[in-house]
């Protein structure tokens, strides 16, 4: 089944129209919480929480005996928040840096979860349907409560978001700002970290534990390269993540075995990468272009004064030199800058191999010496470079 | 003990031994969370070495590893230095999309074969006493040999270049004008946590390798000022954490790996709180001691500028303390005590009264 098969089955397949479904829904969710995420530099505790919140989840389902959703996100949030307390505890108090305060409570709260959960396991041999799930995703699975659940904890993050839109938005740019005009950063601090650590839970069963960390980035990293804007970026954030499921839920359905957590995520480090490149303004691209562009002026202008002050040292404004003479003055690049000067008709070629300006070529460079001129510190020219030749 | 528990243990301790070197250094240098991004990264090594040799116990599987764990500390710096993204979203961007790879090349080319998600995670250190190899005619497990060289060719690198890694650990700058070349160091270092994580994965899983390359180090950083020490240390406490984590696992039957993380974050935790000097006990005390020196320095000052003063029978009071300098009834008692217990201070019928020491401190105090 090719790519378009997948569409066009995305609605007659109720399996297939539930995946792509909760795929795009957590993408758009996903995206909201990147923003804050790359905005406070804290990309990597998408990465930390996913891990810290098994515990959480499988003491949940030791309470609870089943997988119910609700329990999980509240296991999964108490334990977040936990590691999050403790990393702060580290950082505040200690000399150890943030680094290796995430590293530990990543791989120490993650190492006890799996621990608990080989317990848990024996313990509900039954029931322990579907919690293996939470560690390495499995979207194919999605069913319409799923679908739900996503839809209806992104529309609670969507309010959440509203409702502390500025503070927010305050306390990502500028904290030390937002304690001075009487914010409470730890709190909201606290907040933006619960919605991720929310977000992240519902992730956990669609792209699997490690693959969720960077659906709490890319949106966001691929958006900033387009806007510098926040709120223009919040939305481009939320529709790169849900394309980035969409093509993602599709591309895994059109060939038999490809796991859909891991394609959804290469869809959005592709979403990242043509960012990276091709965005406008910040685009690699554009940047190398003008870049090229520059180099190219520049090098044509040294070649044009470069022919213009050696003539004017013969008294004759057409007098040719030979391009080893141009290449001493206006470096290297002059023989390409010299064709390119001829093509637009500013420098020809005598029969000798010789270069001189045309007319055209004269007026153009007479602003370039007088720009020359001006580069004088107590009278003495600043460009080195013709005194040479003249003496 | 039977053979096989006490192979398990040396599996475990060699492996810990090996992620505890490297790891100082990833936590001196700020970079713990690459050993989660290029544990995870190995694993496309393995499957793209996998593909080309199609043998899991091939040692070219170590050195595709290393190479896409240098390729992942590269790609990073890459995304860094086009100063598009900052250091946390680099690192976040670049180990998912490679271990993504690395799980689609798992799913289209190997169904069957023994390499999955579980195992990445996981490892399966219950199992190294089955895979043996033959060294100098000596049956070890394929984990004790293995880790063993790694373990060697860590501690052999480590000495050999020690006074070049601590000096680019500790300042760059000067290892870069001695011309140590800091770079090349960064790649090395690198080198050697993809070969140990890549190693070890297969025995204790990527969880496990994050743990043992952090945690120990951060342990030891509390408790020592001296690099070597803190290498000891780390040793010591890895080494320590995989043999508790080992019985602790079979005494209740659990997740070996699991356990010997989650003992790991325990002795990190135990540091944290009871480390000398930089534990959180030590810190505490030494505030209550400062706030209590403070508080008696306080008091000596207040009753030295109202000594012999019209008001002295008023305002040297300890009731009057609580108005004055805003203290809590108790808070301003216990000052008392101390003040008085250090034989700086004598009350009678009520009113404070300084003793000689007592208007030597005001005087040394007033000169500060």
């Amino acid at each position: 089944m090719d790519i378009w098969g997948a569409i066009s089955q995305l609605f007659t397949d109720y399996t297939l129209r539930n995946v792509a479904l909760g795929a795009l829904a957590l993408g758009a969710v996903s995206g909201i919480v990147s923003v804050y995420a790359v905005l406070r530099r804290q990309s990597l505790m998408g990465d930390v929480m996913s891990h810290a919140a098994l515990p959480g989840i499988v003491i949940a389902f030791l309470i609870t005996g089943a997988r119910a959703p609700l329990p999980l996100f509240i296991g999964a949030l108490v334990a977040g928040l936990i590691g999050l307390g403790l990393m702060h505890v580290i950082t505040t108090q200690t000399r150890v840096k943030v680094d290796s305060a995430q590293g530990v409570v990543l791989a120490a709260f993650f190492g006890f979860g799996l621990a608990l959960l080989s317990w848990a396991l024996r313990q509900n041999n039954a029931q322990h349907a579907g919690i293996n799930h939470f560690l390495f995703g499995q979207a194919a699975a999605t069913v319409e409560g799923d679908v739900i659940l996503i839809a209806s904890v992104g529309a609670a993050a969507l309010a959440v978001v509203t409702l502390f839109w500025k503070e927010f938005k305050l306390v990502s740019f500028d904290p030390g700002y937002a304690r001075t005009q009487g914010m409470r950063v730890g709190l909201m601090d606290a907040l933006m970290t619960a919605l991720l650590i929310v977000v992240v839970t519902v992730g956990l069963q669609t792209v699997g534990v490690v693959l969720m960390s960077a659906m709490v980035v890319a949106p966001g990293a691929a958006a900033r390269q387009w806007t510098n804007r926040f709120g223009p970026m919040m939305l481009l954030a939320s529709a790169f993540g849900a394309l980035a499921g969409l093509i993602g839920a599709l591309i895994s359905s059109s060939k038999a075995g490809l796991p859909t957590g891991p394609v959804i995520v290469l869809a959005a480090s592709v979403i990242v990468l043509l960012s990276l490149l091709f965005a406008p303004e910040r685009g690699l691209v554009w940047d190398r272009l003008r870049r090229r562009r520059m180099d190219k002026r520049f090098h044509e202008d040294a070649a044009l004064e470069a022919l213009a002050v050696m003539a004017s040292h013969h008294g004759s404004a057409g007098h040719a030199h030979s391009l080893a003479a141009v290449e001493a003055y206006a470096g290297p690049g002059a023989r390409r800058a010299l064709r390119a000067l001829e093509g637009r008709g500013l420098a020809q070629r005598s029969g000798s191999g010789r270069w001189a300006l045309t007319a055209e070529g004269e007026a153009a460079a007479r602003p370039l010496i007088e720009r020359g001129r001006v580069m004088e510190v107590d009278g003495v020219p600043l460009d080195v470079r013709a005194q040479g030749v003249q003496a | 003990m039977n053979q096989a528990q006490i192979e398990i243990q040396l599996v475990a301790a060699i492996v810990a031994a090996a992620c505890a070197l490297p790891g100082c250094f990833l936590v001196l240098r700020r970079m713990a969370l690459i050993s989660d991004a290029i544990s995870h990264t190995v694993l496309l090594g393995i499957v793209l070495a996998f593909m080309v040799v199609g043998d899991l116990h091939s040692p070219l599987l170590l050195i595709g590893a290393a190479a896409v764990g240098v390729l992942t500390v590269f790609l990073i710096e890459a995304l860094l230095r086009t100063g598009r993204v900052k250091e946390d979203a680099a690192i976040a961007l670049v180990f998912p999309a490679l271990f993504s790879i690395g799980i689609i090349l798992i799913s289209q080319n190997f169904r069957g074969v023994h390499l999955d998600t579980d195992v990445v995670l996981l490892g399966e250190l219950a199992f190294a006493p089955f895979s043996r190899v033959e060294v100098l005619g000596a049956s070890l497990p394929r984990g004790v040999a293995v880790m063993g060289a790694v373990l060697l060719v860590n501690t052999i690198l480590l000495l050999v270049f020690y006074k070049e890694l601590k000096v680019a650990t500790f300042d760059r700058a000067l290892a870069a004008s001695l011309g140590f070349a800091p770079a090349l160091l960064t790649y090395g270092l690198t080198a050697s946590v993809s070969v140990t994580a890549v190693g070890a994965f297969e025995y204790v899983g990527s969880v496990l390798v994050v743990a043992l390359m952090i945690a120990p180090p951060a342990a030891a950083y509390l408790l020592t000022n001296r690099l070597s020490w803190m290498l000891g240390l780390s040793v010591l406490i890895a080494v320590a954490s995989a043999l508790i984590g080992y019985w602790v696992a079979r005494a209740f039957n659990l997740n070996l790996a699991g356990t010997m993380a989650t003992i790991a974050g325990l002795c990190f935790m135990v540091a944290l709180v009871f480390a000398p000097e930089r534990g959180l006990l030590s810190r505490a005390s030494l505030r209550r001691r400062r706030r209590a020196r403070f508080a008696v320095e306080m008091l000596v000052m207040h009753l030295s500028r109202h000594e012999n003063t019209e008001h002295e029978e008023t305002e040297n009071t300890a009731a009057h303390l609580t108005d004055d300098l805003m203290w809590t009834p108790a808070f301003a008692q216990a000052t008392v005590r101390h003040a008085s217990g250090q034989g700086l201070l004598v009350e009678a019928d009520g009113v404070l009264r300084l003793t000689g020491p007592g208007r030597e401190l005001a005087v040394q105090v007033e000169a500060r």
